[in-house]
């Protein structure tokens, strides 16, 4: 069969093709560099499964006996969680305005507001709660700052993009009718970003939660801190108990989060 | 009675939508504003409000000048302003009556407005308000539930809860249907005549114009080139609203023949002395 000429057609033209081929060999390198600069061994993975058979026989059965003692650590890491999260999201409305193109009043605060967001979201949870331990000592009180901390740029980031999609002609009719600044942003705006506030809030708590069970670590309360002394004393069994305990919580919190935010719309 | 003098918008993009329109509006007159896309009537109604900051000129609100006022100056003088747009620009995820209600910020404390307590005969003047518009028992449906007949009706009561001394309408009828049109309008020629006062209707529906307004104005390319009772409106004044074709034989001479700037309730026409002639 004859093919006819002039009629070619090709998705991409050869300065693509080019380029394409050298971003995947780029790609496969990188890959293979950080493999090989880790100088990982593979000898490890071999060993894992007697390993992970004999932890689970040293965890079986789980210290049952131990659990009235993990009730009320239990409590005080959701806890944390609720304290910490409402503390960021009431500093977190203001930042949002701040860091939104269209609420905020200049420049200068627009770069304020995206360096609140960016510093509270560039460091871990666990590394702020290091720094306010060393600041209130240790105990839930330096771990529910320290989520608090690194839930404003969270919410403020979130909340922020959210006032930005915003209808501003709803606020303008607001502002028609010679209300003032309070009462435009309570009738104009709120209104419009209540159910993202809402959404963004119940969701971090959610997240909030599990980053509480892990604050121990650093001694900032919680349940991390049970979990964290049974770890170092090879109370194995101890530690299944708690590792099924936060499984629970969490879990609960993600089904909480979940069903409240399907709730509001 | 408001007044604007020598008013101009030029945009920061350099584009001058209104160059220098003066007239006055008084009474319980109904103004339809005409004229093509793009003419500058959207801008010329919010530079009256100052939704839109004007350039130049003046707008006079029962002789205040509006355009020197502060900000919050300008806040306590837009009580006295309703506006209808033209996609209602309810607060959709409030109800009827919050939105109504919102007509009556200018009024109330914040911790007021935030606990949505109003004073009684607010409340009472805007159940009042909503049966005249036709929506009672809608008040607690929320905006968002509405069509867009209705949602305009509840953009109309709240610019009239205001109680305000003008109204100014945005193409309050280029979204809605025919029906829901000639409803809309007749509801505002009432408002007018029952709490007397002047309404500014922009719309882009000559016909509507004619059978609602006492009075129409002309806008072409920013400028003002008719000014006069509806009966005055002919096909020669509708070419010059609409095709600017007296126009360009006039600009060369716009200088000399200004605004005429009469308060007769004859036809009056600015800019275009070939109008009447041809």
């Amino acid at each position: 069969m004859a093919v006819e000429p002039g009629r070619n057609w090709q998705r991409y033209d050869t300065r693509d093709r080019i380029k394409r081929l050298a971003i995947a060999v780029l790609a496969a390198a990188t890959v293979l560099s950080s493999w090989l600069w880790l100088d990982l061994d593979l000898q490890y993975v071999a060993s894992s499964p007697p390993e992970l058979l004999d932890l689970a026989v040293r965890m079986y059965p789980p210290e049952w006996a131990y659990a009235p003692d993990i009730v009320m650590p239990l409590i005080e890491t959701i806890h944390i969680a609720v304290v910490g999260t409402i503390l960021a999201v009431v500093l977190s409305i203001p930042v949002a305005f701040l860091a939104a193109r269209n609420t905020t009043p200049n420049r200068v605060t627009y770069a304020v507001g995206k360096l609140i967001v960016t510093v509270s979201r560039s460091v871990h949870t666990i590394i702020w709660a290091m720094l306010f331990v060393v600041m209130f000592g240790p105990g839930a009180f330096a771990g529910m700052v320290a989520i608090g901390v690194r839930s404003i740029g969270f919410v403020g980031k979130l909340l922020g993009e959210e006032i930005e999609e915003i209808a501003f002609d709803q606020v303008e009719a607001i502002d028609a009718t010679g209300a003032s600044t309070f009462q435009v942003l309570l009738y104009g705006v709120i209104p419009q970003i209540k159910p993202a506030l809402v959404g963004i809030s119940v969701y971090r708590w959610d997240i909030n939660v599990r980053g509480a069970t892990i604050l121990g670590v650093v001694g900032a309360g919680g349940i991390g801190v049970q979990l964290f002394d049974a770890v170092d004393a090879f109370q194995w069994s101890t530690v299944a108990l708690i590792l099924i305990a936060i499984l629970g919580i969490v879990l609960l919190s993600e089904t909480v989060s979940a069903r409240a935010r399907a709730m509001v719309r | 009675m408001l007044e604007t003098i020598d008013l101009r918008k030029v945009y920061s993009t350099g584009d001058e939508a209104v160059s220098g329109v003066s007239t006055t509006v008084e009474g319980n007159e109904i103004v339809a504003m005409i004229g093509p896309s793009g003419a500058g009537k959207s801008t010329f109604i919010r530079c009256i409000n100052r939704l839109t900051e004007p350039t130049e000129g003046e707008v006079r609100l029962d002789g205040e000048d509006l355009t020197a006022l502060a900000d919050d100056e300008m806040k306590a003088a837009r009580r006295n302003i309703g506006m209808v747009f033209q996609e209602y620009n309810l607060v959709e995820r409030l109800t009827v009556m919050e939105n109504v209600l919102s007509g009556r910020l200018g009024y109330v404390s914040n911790w007021a407005a935030l606990r949505r307590n109003f004073p009684p005969e607010d409340v009472e003047r805007a159940y009042d308000i909503l049966e005249t518009v036709g929506l009672a028992d809608m008040e607690n449906k929320r905006a968002d539930e509405l069509s867009g007949g209705q949602r305009q009706r509840v953009g109309i009561a709240r610019a009239v809860v205001q109680e305000p001394t003008i109204l100014l309408a945005d193409e309050p009828t280029s979204s809605l249907d025919p029906d829901s049109s000639h409803a809309v309008m007749e509801l505002l020629t009432a408002i007018a005549e029952e709490r007397n006062i002047p309404i500014i209707i922009n719309i882009h529906e000559v016909p509507l114009a004619v059978e609602y307004a006492d009075r129409i104005l002309g806008l072409h390319d920013g400028e003002l080139v008719f000014d006069g009772p509806t009966d005055d409106l002919d096909k020669n004044a509708k070419d010059v609203i609409y095709r600017g074709e007296a126009i360009a034989a006039s600009t060369a001479d716009r200088d000399t023949t200004s605004q005429s700037g009469g308060t007769d309730d004859t036809e009056r026409v600015v800019d275009t002395p070939s109008l009447t002639g041809d």
